[in-house]
């Protein structure tokens, strides 16, 4: 599948910026079964300075510095994506949950290095006593890794309600936990902590997702948002995805940007600005099937 | 000379000699005159330790022998006052540190122990060498995690170590560092085992402060014990210090005659804030804070008065992660949007590196032996104190077993404390998340001297160590330390954070007279004579111009109440109530009497009314009050501290002090001994501001105090004035006589006019008298002054407030006393009134545009953490 997206986000502020210093991660990842056929990111006003590299998850960041004063800040890129069909995983078939933990106590082999990574406490992730007991809900004895997490992701779903107002980047994973209401990206904390409270390693994963329009009704442009859902390690098999808010294995329909410990490692915009005061942003992201 | 030559090759422990006072040729001469007995009746190590002093069979160690031999020669009686200079040195120097969450009298004064530890200098010889390859060590294990991660994959180091640690900024990961050198700095915390071994207890690889409180203490104590300093032969610390300014000075991008160093610090409410002021005024550095900086075109910045100017190095007292809130922790407000990127691109660098924390886990302990065989290809020459990193399973089988012998610690930084968690509950935790536990031994630790009610007693100790990089792959240890005192035993290790312990001066003696070393450079350069000094940072002119404020609302207040309590009678009140009500209604406008005037019930109780006047005095609970205005003063000094004076300092923190411990308590108080500390807070504040008139450059830190006092002055000025004015009795010559005496003018209206004061007279001298120092046209004219010589904005010809203020003068410059003053149905409705009055308006307005001018810091905010839905 094809996808052309478009992604603007509109800054403006109270007051005069004097200087701002933004780092965006907004390029779509080369995977396994995706690849970034182009790419572009423009910047209003003009940057004094742009950079951009390579962080250290393998994501595509731009850095970029606005020395002049500005009342607002435009940022547009524009991708497109090839998605291959992911070829179905066999849920049932994969190791047991408890030697798949096994693996990732010291010492690892390291061969498994890169995903152990993602077995630790993060900024914004904290695995808990409580958090274990929830999952093991789904990870009964000698549960296949896949079929646990799939029916985590199912529970999630299940226990856990959509509400855009519950929460804020802010609210802290333990909040979410007691209010039951969030957003993507709680949900996909819950899930990774979940998993790493059993000792399995899990990601968080920032992209897009096509939304399909009501029966009979045509596409609407510029209505789609920004994604997320969390990642497990399979061994033999590599990182899975899961996304919990939609209660799906994602498949041909879900874009990766970006991979990290955390939303904080993976954040599409992330700006320091003098002067400012308060701002109001504006997000439109289109995401268009090419036939 | 021979004998530390011959310990050297003769022993591992520290030689004992058979005789207190033998071990050198000069000793024989304190043999004769006394013996150690007295000072050390009651000197007794604690059974389980080693002793610093005594060997085990109660002979003196050899290294100790001359120094206790001098003290025994002072007595009992000259140790003691000894001592007490001490402590009033360390006052004097303002030497403190501070203790979070504790707002008021959150700096505490140091603790120092007039006797210095000891150490022989052929086991300090390797300490050094053990010390050295540590250093080595860990910067190369820094280097290999921020790079290659060699050691994770080859499994000399578990991974756990590394990814699972807060302290790991993956940000940082890949930045290259000049000469490979992540730590710049690095201290080590040693205790001395019973049997005599020294081991490492922590390893500081972040921050490692102490060097500066080192360094205060050496000065105290080469000062109160000035001659068994020169006869021990002690070596200097100011070595140290020279090879800390080379090594910064390499490792600036540009040339090192043209680089700007600068320290970062995270501001004065830091612990260890007066070490920061310390060393880098020590070392010449510029004292910045966050707001101070700033990133344009990848390179980072001053703000200056006059513009930016380039950092090619800064010295880092702020926490890494603290360092730059856009790709580091997003709630720091202390460091620099943007630095990372700019150290990234290495056109500033950092010491010690962003991320150099990492190696700072105790964790790290139980790795180290098998690193360094790896790494250096030989074994580790210091030992770490036992530890055991739960995230192992042979050592958490261990831990589990031993929880009662062992004392287990957060493994990492972030992590919250332990103190108060039992034996099954941290089972509990370890068993769940054991990577985040270690377990260490306890250590006895060893006793030296110290001085305890009138003698010596044996007290714990543990030494804090520091080295430099040398810039070519090794290091350099200051010869000496910061020793720690713990006031009594029982194997818990020392924090200076919880307010425990003294600390105390480290001698390394040496048997031949030692170099002098000094940190100024030699004269045989051709110097460029300069006239200025560094250009000021924004944030100090604000402060300064505070200062100059608040140390004026002192005077002024001082003055007011003095008058006040002077002219107040029990006797007669209500008589004397309407020449006190202008001042009173001064210090109501300016909040130190508030609500005054809608209490009249005070005028006829004459306790309550002292009361009242006493409060604005003493009361710190009071807001506007003396106490406080005092307390303000001497935070700001704090905050300018690196560019004033130790004289002006201790004249403020005399005020304080003075202040906090009034003479009586309040109940008893007399309105006379009120009056004696008003006369000592203005001797004070004349101090004050005699040492900045007389001993500060001309330069901008000056012109922002005299402008914050001249501006606060005339606010005074004019708020009396108009109170004069405004009151039914204004014409009343004794009401005219305290105006007199407020503004000091009494004498020169004496010498000027034979006669009562009047209205014109008055006004003439207080008001429009140029000549005056205490008239409101003086200080109008003084201000202008300083307008001129202020930086130029930026393309504007004529700042507002300099047009603000030629207004004003011209206004009283035309302006006849006589004419102004012709007489009118009421005084309040005066020419000379609304001349005052238009005075008076305009001040505000000037204030506003100095703020607008020259102190603007714009506050950060941050965007971009809300759009994912």
């Amino acid at each position: 599948m094809n996808y052309h997206i478009t992604h603007r986000t509109l800054y403006e502020y109270a007051a005069p910026v004097s200087v701002s210093h933004h780092v965006a991660r907004l390029e779509p990842r080369d995977t396994s079964t995706q690849s970034s056929d182009s790419f572009s990111l423009q910047i209003f006003p003009e940057p004094a300075l742009r950079k951009a590299r390579t962080d250290y998850f393998g994501n595509q960041l731009c850095f970029f510095a606005i020395q002049e004063i500005h009342s607002k800040l435009e940022i547009i890129t524009s991708s497109r994506v090839t998605v291959q069909p992911k070829t179905s995983t066999q849920n049932e078939s994969t190791a047991p949950w408890e030697s798949v933990a096994e693996m990732f106590r010291d010492p690892v082999s390291p061969e498994v290095i890169e995903p152990y990574q993602f077995v630790f406490d993060s900024p914004q992730v904290r695995a808990s006593q409580e958090l274990a007991a929830y999952a093991r809900e789904s990870f009964g004895k000698d549960t296949p890794l896949l079929v646990g997490a799939r029916e985590l992701t199912r529970r999630l779903n299940k226990d856990f309600k959509f509400d855009p107002r519950a929460t804020t980047v802010a609210t802290p994973l333990e909040e979410v936990w007691q209010k039951r209401r969030g957003v993507c990206q709680d949900f996909a904390h819950l899930g990774i902590a979940c998993l790493r409270s059993l000792g399995l390693p899990a990601r968080y994963v920032s992209g897009y997702l096509r939304t399909r329009p009501p029966e009979g009704k045509s596409r609407l442009v510029g209505v789609d948002a920004s994604h997320a859902w969390f990642g497990i390690f399979c061994p033999g098999t590599g990182w899975v995805d899961f996304d919990p808010t939609n209660n799906v294995q994602p498949a041909e329909e879900h874009i990766i940007v970006a991979y990290g410990r955390d939303y904080g490692d993976v954040s599409p915009v992330a700006g320091i600005l003098t002067g400012g005061g308060a701002h109001e942003v504006r997000v439109s992201v289109d995401v268009e099937p090419l036939e | 000379m021979s004998e530390a030559g011959e310990n050297k090759n003769r022993r591992d422990q520290p030689p004992m000699i058979q005789s207190q006072l033998q071990s050198t040729p000069e000793d024989t001469s304190f043999a004769k005159k006394a013996t150690p007995e007295k000072l050390l009746s009651g000197y007794k190590g604690s059974a389980g330790a080693f002793d610093e002093l005594l060997a085990k069979d109660g002979e003196i160690f050899p290294h100790y022998a001359k120094l206790l031999g001098e003290l025994e020669e002072f007595g009992s009686a000259e140790l003691s006052r000894r001592a007490d200079a001490c402590q009033r040195f360390v006052h004097e120097h303002g030497i403190t540190y501070n203790v979070y969450g504790d707002p008021r009298g959150m700096e505490r004064p140091w603790q120092l122990d007039p006797i210095p530890f000891v150490i022989a200098p052929e086991e300090w010889q390797k300490l050094e060498t053990g010390l050295i390859q540590r250093a080595t060590l860990l910067n190369k294990i820094l280097a290999d995690c921020y790079g290659a991660q060699d050691l994770i994959r080859s499994r000399w180091l578990s991974p756990a170590l590394v990814f699972g640690q807060p302290d790991f900024l993956r940000p940082c990961h890949g930045i290259k560092m000049p000469g490979d050198i992540f730590l710049h700095f690095y201290a080590a915390d040693l205790a001395r085992s019973p049997d005599g071994r020294w081991w490492v207890v922590s390893d500081r690889t972040q921050i490692p402060t102490g060097a500066g409180y080192a360094l205060a203490n050496r000065l105290v104590t080469s000062r109160i014990l000035p001659e068994p300093f020169r006869d021990n032969h002690v070596h200097r610390l100011a070595g140290f210090f020279l090879a800390t300014q080379n090594a910064l000075a390499q490792l600036a991008p540009r040339q090192a005659d043209k680089a700007r160093v600068v320290m970062l610090t995270p501001g004065p409410h830091n612990e260890t804030y007066f070490e920061q002021a310390y060393v880098a005024r020590y070392l010449g550095y510029m004292l910045v804070e966050g707001q101070d900086l700033t990133v344009r075109d990848n390179h980072v910045w001053l703000k200056t008065l006059s513009g930016l100017e380039r950092v090619d190095v800064i010295l880092r007292r702020v926490d890494d992660d603290f360092c730059d809130p856009l790709e580091l922790r997003n709630d720091s407000i202390l460091g620099v949007p943007g630095l990372v990127e700019a150290v990234r691109a290495g056109t500033v660098v950092i010491a010690n590196a962003l991320g150099s924390g990492l190696v700072q886990s105790p964790a790290f302990m139980s790795f180290l032996p098998g690193l360094c065989r790896h790494l250096l290809n030989e074994p580790l020459k210091l030992p770490s104190v036992a530890t055991w990193w739960c995230g192992q399973k042979a050592a958490r089988e261990h831990v589990l077993k031993h929880l009662d012998k062992l004392i287990v610690k957060p493994a990492f930084r972030t992590q919250q404390g332990l103190a108060d968690a039992g034996f099954e509950d941290l089972k509990q935790r370890i068993e769940f998340d054991p990577d985040l536990f270690v377990a260490q031994e306890r250590i006895e630790l060893s006793t030296a001297p110290s001085w305890e009610k009138n003698s010596l007693a044996a007290q714990p100790v543990s030494l804090r160590v520091f080295l430099v990089t040398d810039g070519q792959g090794g290091y350099s240890v200051m010869p000496g330390g910061l020793t720690r005192v713990l006031p009594d035993s029982g194997g818990k290790f020392i924090s200076m954070q919880r307010g425990g312990g003294s600390s105390k001066d480290t001698w390394i003696p040496s048997a031949t007279p030692v170099d002098e070393v000094t940190l100024l450079h030699s004269t045989n350069q051709n110097v460029e004579l300069r006239r200025t000094g560094n250009n000021l940072p924004s944030r100090l002119a604000d402060n300064f111009f505070w200062l100059g404020r608040y140390s004026e609302r002192a005077d002024a207040t001082s003055r007011l109440l003095r008058s006040a309590l002077l002219r107040f009678n029990p006797e007669r009140t209500g008589g004397a109530k309407p020449l006190l009500a202008p001042l009173l209604q001064t210090l109501e406008t300016q909040g130190q009497l508030p609500g005054i005037s809608a209490k009249p019930e005070l005028w006829s109780n004459a306790e309550a009314f002292e009361a009242e006047l006493l409060a604005a005095i003493f009361d710190p609970t009071r807001h506007g009050s003396l106490r406080q205005t005092a307390e303000q003063l001497q935070r700001l000094a704090m905050l300018v501290r690196d560019r004033t004076s130790n004289d002006m300092w201790r004249v403020l923190s005399q005020i304080d002090d003075r202040l906090a411990t009034p003479p009586s308590s309040k109940r008893v108080m007399l309105a006379g001994d009120a009056v004696g500390v008003l006369n000592q807070t203005l001797l004070g504040l004349a101090a004050f501001h005699g040492l900045a008139r007389e001993n500060m450059t001309r330069a901008q830190a000056w012109r922002f105090l005299d402008m914050g006092l001249r501006l606060e002055r005339t606010v005074y000025l004019c708020t009396l004035l108009e109170a004069t004015l405004l009151s039914p009795d204004a014409e009343n010559p004794s009401l005219l006589e305290a105006i007199l005496e407020v503004v000091d003018s009494s004498i020169t209206f004496r010498s000027r006019y034979n006669l009562l004061p009047t209205i014109p007279a008055v006004f003439d001298l207080v008001l429009l008298d140029d000549k005056n120092p205490r008239s409101v046209l003086f200080q109008i004219k003084q201000l202008v002054k300083h307008f001129e010589k202020l930086p130029k904005e930026r393309g504007d010809a004529a700042s507002p407030g300099k047009t603000v203020l030629e207004n004003c003068q011209s206004r009283l410059e035309r302006a006849d006393a006589r004419e102004l003053a012709s007489p009118s149905a009421k005084w309040s409705d005066s020419a000379l009134a609304e001349t005052v009055r238009q005075t008076l308006r305009v001040l505000p307005q000037l204030s506003n545009a100095i703020a607008a001018s020259y102190f603007a810091h714009s506050a950060i905010s941050r965007t971009g953490r809300g759009e994912v839905q």
